[in-house]
């Protein structure tokens, strides 16, 4: 479950993050401390409020003395840990993920409501992709338009569960989950059925807004239109965790 | 005419001519610019044939048909410089959306079932299209690639004076894809 209740009388450690000395609650993970300190990191699966899903491995970061990467937002800190965010070899492996998310399915920005809104599309700006460098898939994937106020499209969807996470550990409803392997993998709505016809969405519109890119977005927005509003997950979260 | 000035081609393929024009809309700095480069051959000038050498060549617009891939192979050979300009030349984009149909569903699409006289598909003086629609380093190399559609003018505008200034760019300081 997300967030387990804080802990009293946590202890704090020292680290270093590109060199800068930190201090941290040792029950916080890294992607956490980077945030409180305005770190850049980039990530698309992680969301505050969420539990940890650690798939998109955009956070990944260097620790001295390891010789794997280790995803930030899986990955606790610890007393003297030496923590390394910008290496060219980080860079590197960042646009390469982002590349592969534009091949694999229909990103098309240009054309997409979620367009100046979008995380994948700030993260690539961000990281410096000006081009794919792999060939696009170019796989037609359906889209979802059975619901009456809300629409999915797969050919957006990046696999990042947060609409699974939040749907199941904010509002309690479970609607979402994943089915399939590979290209084939995609997100569901009950037991693969139209999400029109669900029976235990509440039409609450949690996992639009928290979806980073425009699989899931508002019926009737044309493009750039859909701006989505994040402000309310910490805050439930919070007081979900508290009871 | 001054030798020193650069040369720059420009042509569209599969593309809306947005980017062009977006270029155009640079207004007043295109005078500063045409003090530094002349434009060889282009859609905007009247020349017909690509000269045998010029130092900046710009595409717009996919490889979709026989002709952009013909245009887009002649470009890199007479080019020392290539830039791929707007969103069509850099991912697909629009065109690309055709990627999803089989080429005779798309003919159907258009000159079938949106068709209201004299229905027919096109064959003499159209040239044959391609499967799949790619971007232009899809099938030659890219030196240099401004995303966008279209790239706003003052990011075409970045990039021409960063490159006219020796230095190499980064397009994604000033545009992104979809801008």
């Amino acid at each position: 479950m997300a967030q387990p209740a804080v802990i009293p009388n946590v202890r704090v450690v020292t680290l270093t993050i590109d060199d800068r000395d930190l201090s941290a609650r040792e029950d916080e993970t890294i992607i956490e401390v980077c945030r409180e300190n305005h770190i850049p990191i980039p990530s698309l699966c992680h969301l505050d409020g969420l539990s940890v899903w650690g798939g998109c491995r955009l956070c990944m970061v260097e620790l001295e003395g390891q010789a794997r990467l280790f995803a930030a937002c899986a990955t606790r800190v610890a007393e003297g840990m030496r923590i390394h965010t910008m290496s060219e070899k980080l860079k590197r492996y960042r646009r390469t993920i982002i590349e592969l998310l534009f091949a694999e399915r229909h990103h098309v920005c240009a054309v997409c409501v979620s367009n100046g809104h979008c995380e994948l599309q700030w993260l690539a700006q961000k990281c410096g992709v000006d081009h794919v460098r792999v060939p696009y898939r170019q796989a037609a994937y359906p889209v979802d338009s059975s619901h009456e106020m809300f629409r999915l499209d797969h050919n957006r969807c990046i696999l990042c569960t947060r609409c699974v996470r939040v749907c199941d550990e904010i509002e309690g409803a479970h609607t979402w989950d994943i089915m399939g392997r590979g290209t084939d993998c995609r997100v569901i709505s009950d037991l693969a059925q139209p999400w029109g016809t669900s029976d235990n969405c509440t039409s609450c519109g949690k996992c639009v807004q928290v979806c980073p890119t425009g699989a899931l977005v508002k019926q009737g927005t044309s493009v750039g239109e859909m701006v989505k509003d994040q402000h309310f997950l910490p805050i439930l979260a919070r007081r979900r965790h508290a009871q | 005419m001054n030798t020193k000035k650069i040369t720059v081609a420009t042509a569209w393929l599969d593309g809306c001519s947005g980017c062009h024009m977006s270029f155009l809309d640079l207004d007043q700095q295109l005078f500063d610019l045409i003090a530094q480069i002349d434009i060889v051959y282009s859609p905007l000038v009247d020349a017909k044939e690509l000269p045998a050498m010029v130092d900046v060549g710009i595409l717009e617009g996919s490889i979709s048909s026989e002709d952009d891939l013909e245009k887009a192979r002649l470009f890199r050979k007479h080019c020392k410089l290539l830039i791929s300009l707007g969103d069509c030349a850099v991912t697909g984009n629009v065109p690309a959306l055709r990627n999803q149909f089989k080429l005779t569903d798309v003919f159907n699409r258009a000159y079938y079932e949106t068709a209201t006289v004299q229905a027919q598909i096109p064959t003499r003086d159209v040239p044959a299209l391609r499967v799949p629609v790619k971007p232009i380093h899809g099938e030659v190399a890219v030196d240099v690639f401004i995303p966008g559609c279209p790239p706003r003018a003052g990011a075409i505008g970045y990039v021409l004076t960063e490159l006219l200034a020796g230095r190499v760019p980064d397009p994604s300081s000033v545009t992104r894809f979809g801008a």
